[in-house]
């Protein structure tokens, strides 16, 4: 069964969108555990940073209130890549895809939706945020099971669980990020001992504690928990494994569909993960952990672009007068894929070139 | 039936009713209505009291949809190559040569089978007599088959203790039976067609339907930029390269299908594809052109279309019909404006109808002037006692108006849905019936034939 160009990044698309929904949710509640009392506004500071949203944020919000942030990345429609911002483009994502997603996808994430616009501004609040975050976490886990559970899996699941996968290693290099905002590398003891609540958190947030406590001495260091998080060869949230994993989906894309454009998807990541395991972690944080997350962000930018080339929408046979739209997917900046041309037609007047919102 | 209804009680069949409309809401089975710029998901109100035909009604009916869509396809193949029913004065030439819907492309034209309108859906309504009555005839691109279908699932979900024992005809294998058609009609010598269903997209009011109707077939549901045409073939564009395209069930207008051909700014057709179809090497579902046979100037032709062709008497009789480009038809509409209700030929949708006996003496200057202004637009029928089904109401389960939409698939051969689509209007007095004005629906029960 030939399977859609459209169809093909569609599903790339859905994946990411509630797989940044997840994470996104994840990043404000380990954020809020991270608030010392008088600096609350220096933890969601770091949040912004690490989507480099400063620009954004600064346009409608005069001052740093960890309220408006928090609003910012959950309700704040303006805000693309806000979880409702998200929520809605996996939507439409979804609709675009009811030929070929099953029915009780389509319709958890139809309800999700509206449910999730009934969230009012008290829930982001005290201890009412955390349940609000466990609450986004578990539809999208939802939706992940109904998806596993009920999903076709011919070549559009691979392209679905490309999407994911690339998201949640990006997610994940973000997500330590957030930590070297926070931490200097060294300290005296008892900021050891409140830097290592500090990872707890973290880990927790990705639920990596037990499993990191069964792999780590009893007085871990920072740089076991980076190299945990990065090159874990079984932790299902490390940028290691999620590289691994869409390696074996694009190599069953090349082997039972015939897929050759897999080719350079495979060797970029063959590339990654050189950079990946050439160094420790240790050297990896000498040498700046910060440029060095920089460096894989650009570089998981970069597989989805190929992969976006090689398969979707704009992947063209050389024909030399459309190849203005090329530059339609995959040119967004650090945080994926981005907000939706809305344009509408009613379906009987004229539609720009836009498909009626795929990617950005 | 009446005691299984009772049995549920009014707060029964009203706690299941609505618990039933938010499943159409959860599931998305909703059409998107458009206004001040915003885009709202409806669902069609669905009213649980099903409508029961019977074996012997459905068999005239069935014979009745059966042969207007013969007639309408001779009619049809006629008019775009000799013409014979101009030249034996049947039905006026410029009645046919100058509608807008008309196609020149389409002469001389053969398509297979000489089925031009593969998907017909034809609206039935019962006089006060009881008799069938043919209102409209849609062969472009009718819908609302899709609720017929879910409509039946929702009653199996929600009303299984009305559905208990019944021996109804089952609807499900209306995708089987469109693919099937779809199969048929594609060139002649390819082995394992590629069926697809052209959509205009997200956006557009029926893309439930849309979905519906591609996942029943199982064949990809595509936008016209997924097609591409080269050296007069059709193809898709999949993630291993163009794949060819063999028959196009399209759910857009003929105006939107080709800029090529036909509106230069449409962006949501397919550049080629009318010379792609002419060359032979796709089939189009319904062919271009049919908007020429269900126009409401030819339907009052209708009749003597059917005996024309086919040397029978039409099975289902029309509402009796005046055609105001004639004189004696505007004379009599004119004379009778209050008794009458006023139709635009060229309108769908149950827009711009007046109707006589309930319009102010305003409106009924109003729609004289129209009339006078342009009078080949207008039709104008009697009013007729339209047919009642019992369905609940705020004030409990209460005669609403309804008519019934029979959709019949033709490939080789002319297949009927058994039942149709029963759209109610859930206003008290309300003629109204279109889901754009408020209008819900119903299932339809067949009962089947018992064994004889």
């Amino acid at each position: 069964m030939p399977l859609l160009a459209r169809y093909a990044e569609g599903l790339f698309w859905l994946a990411r969108y509630m797989e940044r929904v997840e994470n996104l949710a994840r990043l404000v509640d380990v954020t809020q555990t991270f608030e010392s009392p008088g600096l609350e506004a220096e933890a969601w500071d770091a949040l912004i940073r690490i989507h480099a949203d400063e620009e954004h944020f600064a346009k409608n919000h005069t001052v740093l209130d960890p309220e408006a942030v928090k609003h910012y990345y959950l309700l704040d429609t303006s805000n693309p890549s806000s979880v409702i911002g998200s929520i809605e483009a996996a939507r439409t994502n979804a609709r675009t895809l009811r030929p070929i997603i099953s029915t009780e996808m389509w319709k958890h994430l139809n309800v999700f939706h509206r449910e999730l616009a009934t969230v009012q501004d008290w829930e982001l609040r005290g201890d009412a945020l955390s349940r609000l975050c466990t609450r986004i976490k578990e539809a999208v886990q939802t939706h992940t099971g109904i998806t596993e559970g009920t999903f076709f899996r011919d070549q559009g699941w691979h392209f679905y669980e490309l999407g994911r996968l690339i998201e949640r290693a990006d997610q994940t290099t973000r997500l330590l990020d957030i930590k070297f905002h926070r931490l200097a590398p060294n300290g005296r003891e008892e900021r050891q001992l409140e830097e290592r609540t500090q990872w707890g958190g973290m880990l927790r947030a990705v639920a990596g504690y037990h499993a990191f406590r069964r792999i780590a001495p009893v007085d871990f260091s920072g740089d076991q928990v980076v190299s945990f998080l990065l090159a874990d060869p079984c932790f299902p949230r490390s940028v290691r494994l999620c590289l691994s994993q869409a390696e074996w989906h694009l190599t069953q894309l090349r082997t039972s569909y015939g897929l050759r454009g897999t080719l350079t998807a495979l060797e970029q990541i063959e590339e990654m993960r050189g950079a990946l395991l050439d160094r420790t972690a240790k050297q990896i944080i000498q040498d700046g952990l910060h440029d060095f997350l920089d460096a894989m962000q650009r570089d998981l930018i970069t597989l989805a672009a190929v992969i976006g080339r090689a398969f979707f929408r704009d992947w063209r046979p050389a024909e030399p007068e459309v190849a203005t739209e090329q530059s339609q997917s995959q040119s967004q900046s650090q945080s994926g894929g981005g907000s939706q041309s809305q344009s509408q037609s009613q379906g009987t007047t004229l539609r720009s070139t836009a498909d009626g919102g795929i990617t950005s | 039936m009446r005691d299984r209804i009772s049995a549920i009680g009014l707060e029964g069949l009203r706690a299941r009713a609505t618990a039933a409309e938010n499943d159409l809401m959860s599931l998305g089975i909703t059409f998107t209505v458009y206004s001040e710029a915003r885009a709202i998901d409806r669902i069609l109100p669905f009213d649980c009291i099903p409508r029961i035909i019977t074996a012997a009604e459905w068999r005239k009916l069935e014979a009745g949809v059966r042969q207007r869509v013969a007639a309408i396809n001779c009619f049809l193949h006629d008019i775009y190559h000799d013409r014979h029913i101009i030249s034996d004065g049947i039905v006026p030439a410029d009645l046919i040569l100058g509608n807008s819907n008309y196609r020149p492309e389409m002469e001389h034209f053969p398509v297979r089978f000489g089925t031009y309108a593969h998907i017909c859906g034809i609206d039935i309504v019962r006089d006060e007599h009881g008799e069938f009555r043919v209102l409209e005839d849609n062969a472009r691109t009718p819908s609302g088959v899709s609720y017929v279908i879910e409509n039946r699932h929702l009653m199996r979900r929600a009303f299984p203790d009305l559905l208990a024992g019944m021996a109804l005809r089952p609807v499900d294998d209306y995708g089987m039976r469109l693919r099937e058609a779809l199969t048929e009609i594609a060139p002649e010598g390819v082995l394992d067609p590629q069926v697809v269903l052209l959509s205009p997209g997200i956006y557009n009011s029926a893309y439930f339907e849309h979905v519906f109707l591609a996942r029943e077939m199982g064949v990809p549901l595509v936008e016209g930029a997924d097609l591409v045409i080269e050296n007069d073939r059709v193809f898709m564009r999949t993630t291993s390269g163009l794949r060819a395209v063999h028959s196009i069930y399209r759910r857009l207008g003929d105006d939107f299908l080709d800029p090529l051909v036909f509106r230069p700014d449409s962006m949501i057709g397919v550049p080629g594809l009318i010379a792609a179809w002419r060359k032979g090497n796709v089939a189009i579902a319904n062919a271009v052109g049919t908007g020429v046979a269900d126009d409401k100037a030819v339907y009052a032709y209708m009749p003597r279309i059917i005996k024309y062709y086919l040397d029978q008497e039409p099975i289902l009789l029309n509402v009796e019909t005046n055609i105001c480009r004639e004189a004696a038809g505007l004379a009599v509409t004119l004379d009778r404006l209050h008794e009458l209700v006023i139709k635009p030929v060229g309108e769908s949708g149950g827009y711009g109808i007046t109707i006589g006996p309930r319009s102010t003496l305003a409106e009924l200057d109003a729609a004289r002037a129209a009339l006078l202004a342009d009078p080949s637009n207008w039709i104008s029928q009697p009013m007729i006692g339209l047919s009642v089904g019992p369905t609940l109401t705020p004030e409990g389960i209460r005669p609403r108006h309804l008519d019934l939409r029979p959709f019949a698939v033709t490939g080789r051969s002319t297949w009927v849905l058994p039942g149709g689509l029963s759209r109610v209007a859930l206003k008290a007095g309300s003629l109204v019936v279109n889901s754009s004005q408020g209008g819900g629906s119903k299932d339809t029960w067949v009962i089947a034939e018992t064994a004889a």
